[in-house]
């Protein structure tokens, strides 16, 4: 197929656009996702900038949001667009589609010994179809009437009537066309990485010598293909409401003082079917950072994981947990107390395999000899969020507490420290770590350092003083909080914080120089550079479509062999056969 | 199958390098996309039972509207979408006796059973296409929608008196009064619904829609591969997989039809 420069634009067509090969489906997904990331960070930027000096003029963002803000100031509604895509953005196209989208496309045939995955074409499906839920959504920015402005639960009413708020005409419109395609995606995604998983392993990788990247990848995957459907459910009789005048969930509206006509249903049926999606939705974004840290905590603490088994329960028993839990976000709908109290008990179920996982993080790393690899401080801080949001995310399981802060900056603290946080750090954490893998290079150590420590303080640095904005009874979503005399002594801790989401947003800044600059100019990548056991750093450095370039490697032992007593190296890689009376810690 | 050879362990089976069910790839994300496609329903059921809970007291009795019978007179209380259901039933064991003669290669079978069902699908997608147009016509005597939006049934054909959704009966001037300030409906739509909730009609028209379209694509598949079938093109591949690939696929649509059937129509 070479030879002509015509044939040469086929080739480039085919092996950088419409490309099968998950490797390179795996960097689809990671510039796109985190592309759309940086949009969201910087939206969360401006809306930060009016939290933190309402009412202030910045000419800078007339000149590039033109009417959006006009004389320098963010209007009221685009406000409200503006934490609305950033939720969307975040929650769903960086660390759904973003996370599960680079690591299991890059890691699953990788880890276990597949040429691909299991159907190429519908990885390749998968992704365009997310690039063009993306491009729907960007482009509800530049609408009439601006992006959905509901929040990005987009419950009903505001979601529902199309006169409701600007926000509610078009911009709800393509936000929902745009999630149904993401949907789709999704779902394609998902039965890839099942199939692949169950199907697809190398000779000698039993469940149990998986590495636990791939369990949580495959925990993740059988959680969006049983949740996102529920939401799709919840949203095609939302544009039925929208559309064509049901009223599923539409009950005694009252718009400019005249009575609607709808009557009968009820936005609460809404908010059940979304958290049924949503809540799972949590750990779809965390399993995979969770399965990551894993990995890295694991290598670069020269240390078999601690508790391997228990680790794959731990996943297994979230995964199961995540559905029963949803009722924790509708505490103040007027829920019967006794079913708050049930869905409090199951909310807190849900400590005993999070403390499982943190217990291992931490008994893997005590006494371990651990090398301080960018891609390992990021693991650690993921531990470190994970503990910190988790902590209080006790305090708002419980129903009694939760009506105290509930819709407060205390809750806008709380997940974005434990599914925010944890989620970007994981993801880092795994770029990082596999991005030798991925390009071939190896990223700058000091940039990454920089990178981590401005990062973990800036991000502290938000969301921990939201918990006692949140505590005072400062609402979320509020455009600013000048009216409310009770406030007035939160302003510099609003200041504060967008002080430090300001420096947070600009450590990102190396992070993406980084990227960049390795991708080109980085030193090659050595076969195997942080010494690990993994069959992924058995391919060669240069992409092949295939992945090996013989026979794929068999596999004789579990991933986890660090420093183990008497073998000659700190490490031995799965596929090295057992030594005679050697016991196999998997199966 | 796993079952032929009764000898394999599981450890070998899970062991990597073969496919621990023994079945392709296709065939396991057919099984996958199933769940999912579940889930969707799962997801319109609880909402039709979270509201049909909510609104118990005055929720229609399918019994009392789904009465009609083509060229038959009087009241037949589901009888018709019973018998749908027999249709649809048995081109799922038509579909059956397809992946059945394909796994013997034998091509005269699979055509002849494809066929049924296709037929089958067709019918029961003709047949809700009469069952909806049955319902948005509604009866002959309508109904009346009360000034506060209810509706309140008349008692007899005079249209004098009238029953209330809470099952009070009114007659005499205090129902003149009710039907002076109220408007005649009839059939079902969206916003209104003859014989009651708007609520209802709306599920109705929604979950059962949605289950037609299913089993519309099932009938377009089940077309598409029939025509795969008869060109001969799995004789060539050695095997009919593609046929019990869309098999699943319809025998998941009828099962969805028998829930969908037993919460609407039996409960």
């Amino acid at each position: 197929m070479s030879g002509t420069a015509h044939h040469h634009d086929n080739d480039f067509l085919f092996k950088y656009i419409f490309s099968t090969d998950h490797k390179m489906i795996a960097k689809q997904f990671f510039i796109t996702g985190s592309l759309m990331g940086l949009v969201g960070m910087l939206m969360s930027l401006i809306f930060r900038l009016q939290l933190g000096y309402p009412g202030e003029s910045f000419p800078i963002l007339e000149s590039f949001m033109g009417n959006w803000a006009p004389d320098g100031v963010l209007t009221a509604d685009k406000y409200l667009a503006l934490v609305t895509l950033h939720g969307t953005i975040m929650v769903f196209f960086l660390l759904t589609a973003g996370l599960s989208g680079t690591f299991s496309n890059l890691l699953i045939p990788l880890q276990l010994g597949a040429r691909d995955m299991a159907s190429g074409f519908m990885n390749m499906l998968s992704y365009w179809i997310f690039f063009i839920s993306c491009c729907i959504m960007m482009a509800s920015l530049f609408v009439e009437g601006g992006p959905a402005s509901g929040g990005w639960t987009i419950y009903p009413p505001l979601s529902a009537l199309p006169e409701a708020i600007p926000g509610s005409g078009m911009g709800m419109t393509l936000w929902l066309i745009s999630m149904a395609l993401f949907i789709v995606s999704q779902l394609l995604a998902g039965i890839n990485y099942i199939v692949t998983v169950l199907n697809l392993r190398t000779k000698g990788m039993t469940m149990t010598r998986m590495p636990l990247t791939i369990w949580a990848f495959l925990v993740t995957a059988i959680l969006g293909l049983i949740s996102f459907p529920v939401l799709l459910a919840a949203a095609l009789l939302l544009i039925m409401d929208r559309s064509f005048g049901t009223s599923f969930y539409l009950s005694d509206i009252y718009i400019a003082g005249k009575a609607l006509e709808v009557d009968g249903g009820s936005p609460i049926l809404y908010e059940h079917l979304f958290w049924f999606l949503g809540h799972p939705e949590v750990y779809i974004i965390l399993l995979p950072a969770l399965g990551i840290t894993s990995e890295i905590v694991a290598t670069s603490s020269r240390k078999p994981i601690f508790g391997y088994r228990a680790m794959i329960g731990s996943i297994l028993a979230i995964g199961f947990i995540s559905f029963l839990v949803w009722g924790h976000h509708m505490f103040v709908t007027g829920m019967n107390p006794f079913l708050g109290a049930v869905f409090t008990f199951t909310t807190l179920l849900v400590a005993i395999p999070s403390a499982v996982k943190v217990f291992n993080y931490l008994t893997t790393l005590w006494k371990g000899n651990i090398i301080y690899t960018p891609g390992m401080l990021f693991a650690i801080g993921l531990v470190s969020t994970f503990i910190t949001g988790g902590l209080t995310g006790i305090i708002l399981g419980d129903s009694a507490l939760d009506i105290n802060v509930h819709d407060t900056y205390f809750v806008v603290g709380h997940f974005h420290i434990v599914m925010g946080l944890s989620g970007t750090f994981g993801m880092i954490a795994g770029i990082y770590h596999w991005f030798p893998k991925m390009y071939g290079r190896m990223m700058n150590k000091g940039l990454g350092y920089a990178h981590f420590w401005l990062t973990i303080i800036g991000a502290y640095g938000v969301f921990f003083p939201m918990h006692f904005l949140g505590l005072a009874g400062v609402p979320r979503r509020y455009y600013a909080n000048t009216e409310f005399p009770m406030f007035d002594n939160m302003y510099d801790i609003n200041e504060l914080i967008t002080l430090f989401a300001i420096l947070a947003v600009a450590a990102q800044g190396l992070f993406i120089f980084n990227v960049f600059y390795s991708m080109y100019k980085g030193p090659k990548a050595p076969q195997n550079p942080w010494r690990s056991n993994t069959l992924e750093w058995t391919t060669p450095v240069e992409h092949i479509h295939g992945n090996w370039p013989g026979e794929i490697p068999e596999v004789h032992r579990w991933p986890y062999d660090y420093s183990k007593p008497g073998a000659d190296d700190d490490f031995i890689p799965q596929t090295v056969p057992l030594a005679e009376g050697e016991k196999d810690e998997g199966h | 199958m796993a079952g032929h050879s009764p000898s394999v362990d599981t450890k070998t089976l899970w062991g990597g390098g073969i496919s621990p069910f023994n079945l392709s790839y296709g065939k396991i994300m057919m099984w996958f996309f199933l769940v999912s496609d579940a889930l969707t329903f799962t997801g319109f059921l609880l909402s039709y039972g979270f509201m049909r809970h909510r609104f118990a007291e005055v929720w229609p009795v399918a019994e009392e509207v789904f009465t009609h019978f083509p060229f038959m007179h009087g009241d037949h209380p589901l009888l018709y979408v019973a018998l749908m259901t027999f249709i649809l039933i048995m081109s799922s064991v038509t579909m059956v006796l397809a992946v059945e003669a394909g796994q013997r290669m034998n091509k005269k079978g699979v055509v002849l059973w494809m066929a049924l069902t296709i037929v089958g699908g067709l019918i029961f997608v003709g047949s809700q296409a009469w069952e909806w147009y049955h319902f948005i016509h509604g009866t002959e005597l309508g109904a009346l929608q009360l000034a506060d939006g209810t509706i309140a049934q008349w008692m007899s054909d005079a249209k004098d008196a009238l029953v209330l959704p809470t099952g009070v009966e009114v007659t005499g001037a205090e129902a003149a009064a009710l039907i002076q300030s109220g408007t005649e409906v009839y059939g079902a739509n969206l916003t209104v619904n003859e014989y009651g909730l708007p609520l209802f009609a709306d599920f109705f028209f929604f979950i059962t829609g949605f289950h037609g379209t299913h089993v519309f694509s099932g009938v377009v598949l089940n077309f598409i591969i029939f025509v795969n079938v008869l060109k001969g093109t799995y004789e060539k591949r050695g095997h009919y997989e593609m046929v019990e690939k869309v098999g699943l696929y319809w025998h998941f649509v009828d099962l969805v039809w028998v829930f969908v059937f037993t919460f609407f129509y039996l409960v």
